[in-house]
């Protein structure tokens, strides 16, 4: 979890992504950080994230996050 | 909407772009996110240089531009087509039709069939489908399909959504029948519910353009564009195109009898290089036979962007074989189409500067 945290870091370095639920709403994440964040969860965990799966929703919060990488068998 | 024509031929194809030329970097400096959040950006979807037309050319400077070149070359001559077809978004005018421009402005036939479609990132296609409708006309020998736009004019600079990725260009296919069956498959699907995920709200009649539509607003992600400028919800498109266009070519395949394994390239509309690897993963082509190197190299063109992949990769290919082909587009309508064709040996296939500078 530590290593998404630190992505998300490094994408938006002035938030704090441990305190936020709904990083799109909190206006944390547009959509071009998103494909950046898919772009170096993909690299760091080697997996390819289908097109379908690039929504929003699975990159709103840690836990949306966690849940769509269990998806890919990434247990974080 | 399945399609199938036959007898029918792509005969030549000429892309026209203007000369000048300008890099993301330079794109950044009008951006309010960070330098290093937007060089992200640029290796991600592929942003590099563009090419912007200035502000005084249109598209039919480019067309004529173009067609002179043709008919100087002894590609094209200027009485032997029968129908002139101008696919855009950005016309000249309201009035009168840009196709009738071109047409006096080239002194052409007033025998000529002329007709303009506003249609956008789908609009090759569909060009190409009323390209074959025509020529069922037994007075329709050759057509003349001009596709091209120069949307720049109507993006806002300080919107890193969609300013690093539009270009200017226009392009120029001839069409005309073909005397061996040359099956054409395609179809085509329209879904204008969600017509507002890619619009310019003002400067039609709607909403007419006023001082203040031309006011630019933030819109929470450090975007700045008025309503007189292209507006586009990234995500939504981003997501129907990863839920439409992988069926829709499966249904091509289908209904033609052939197998992916058997086209030698899908040659997609070109919104940004991540969407095409995201659809090349999607339907299992590897992606060296999606180009997907026009937005870096020239930007988007919205309906040129298919003739200007095939100029830009596959024109000495084109120009002395036949390649089995899968050409699809998507996007502005909401519209998604796709055709699968033989195209080749062409007359020509080429790429030209249009010399901005000379005609400033």
């Amino acid at each position: 979890m530590n290593q998404i945290l630190e992505i998300l870091q490094n994408i938006r370095p002035e938030f704090d992504f441990s305190t936020s639920n709904n990083y799109f709403a909190d206006g944390m994440l547009d959509s071009f950080d998103m494909v950046l964040l898919v772009n170096e969860i993909e690299k760091v965990y080697n997996i390819s994230i289908r097109g379908l799966d690039i929504i929003p929703e699975n990159f709103n919060s840690l836990s949306s996050i966690e849940q769509l990488l269990a998806k890919y068998g990434v247990q974080l | 909407m399945n399609l199938f024509f036959t007898q029918k031929k792509i005969a030549g194809i000429l892309t026209v772009l203007p000369s000048h030329e300008q890099s993301f970097d330079e794109d950044m400096k009008n951006f309010v996110s960070s330098p290093a959040r937007s060089l992200k950006l640029k290796l991600v979807m592929g942003y590099d240089r563009h090419r912007l037309a200035p502000a005084h050319i249109t598209v039919s400077d480019m067309a004529v531009y173009g067609l002179q070149h043709l008919f100087a070359q002894g590609l094209l001559q200027a009485d032997e087509f029968d129908a002139l077809i101008v696919v855009t978004q950005s016309p000249d005018h309201f009035i009168p039709p840009t196709s009738n421009l071109i047409q006096g402005r080239l002194k052409l036939k007033r025998d000529l069939f002329c007709m303009d479609i506003n249609q956008g990132c789908a609009g090759y296609l569909i060009g190409l489908f009323q390209s074959f409708m025509l020529l069922e006309q037994p007075n329709i020998h050759k057509v003349v399909l001009v596709a091209g736009d120069v949307l720049s004019h109507k993006v806002s600079p300080k919107d890193r959504n969609s300013y690093p990725l539009i270009g200017d260009a226009v392009s120029i296919t001839v069409i005309e029948r073909a005397t061996e069956p040359n099956e054409i498959y395609a179809n085509l699907q329209m879904d204008g519910s969600q017509a507002e995920v890619l619009m310019i709200p003002a400067g039609g009649f709607r909403l007419p353009s006023s001082p203040e539509t031309a006011i630019l607003e933030d819109d929470g992600d450090n975007n700045l564009r008025a309503k007189d400028h292209l507006r586009m919800d990234g995500a939504a498109v981003f997501n129907f195109v990863q839920l439409e266009v992988p069926p829709m070519i499966n249904a091509l395949l289908q209904s033609a009898g052939r197998q992916a394994e058997e086209v030698d390239a899908f040659v997609f509309h070109q919104p940004n290089r991540f969407m095409l690897h995201k659809l090349a993963e999607a339907m299992q082509v590897p992606k060296d036979k999606m180009p997907s190197n026009v937005v870096e190299n020239y930007g988007n063109s919205s309906c040129a962007t298919i003739p200007m992949a095939l100029t830009h990769n596959f024109s000495k290919d084109l120009e002395n074989r036949s390649l089995t082909l899968c050409l699809a587009g998507f996007g502005v309508g909401l519209t998604w189409s796709s055709m699968l064709l033989s195209v080749g040996p062409l007359q020509f296939c080429q790429q030209i500067d249009f010399p901005c500078e000379e005609n400033a």
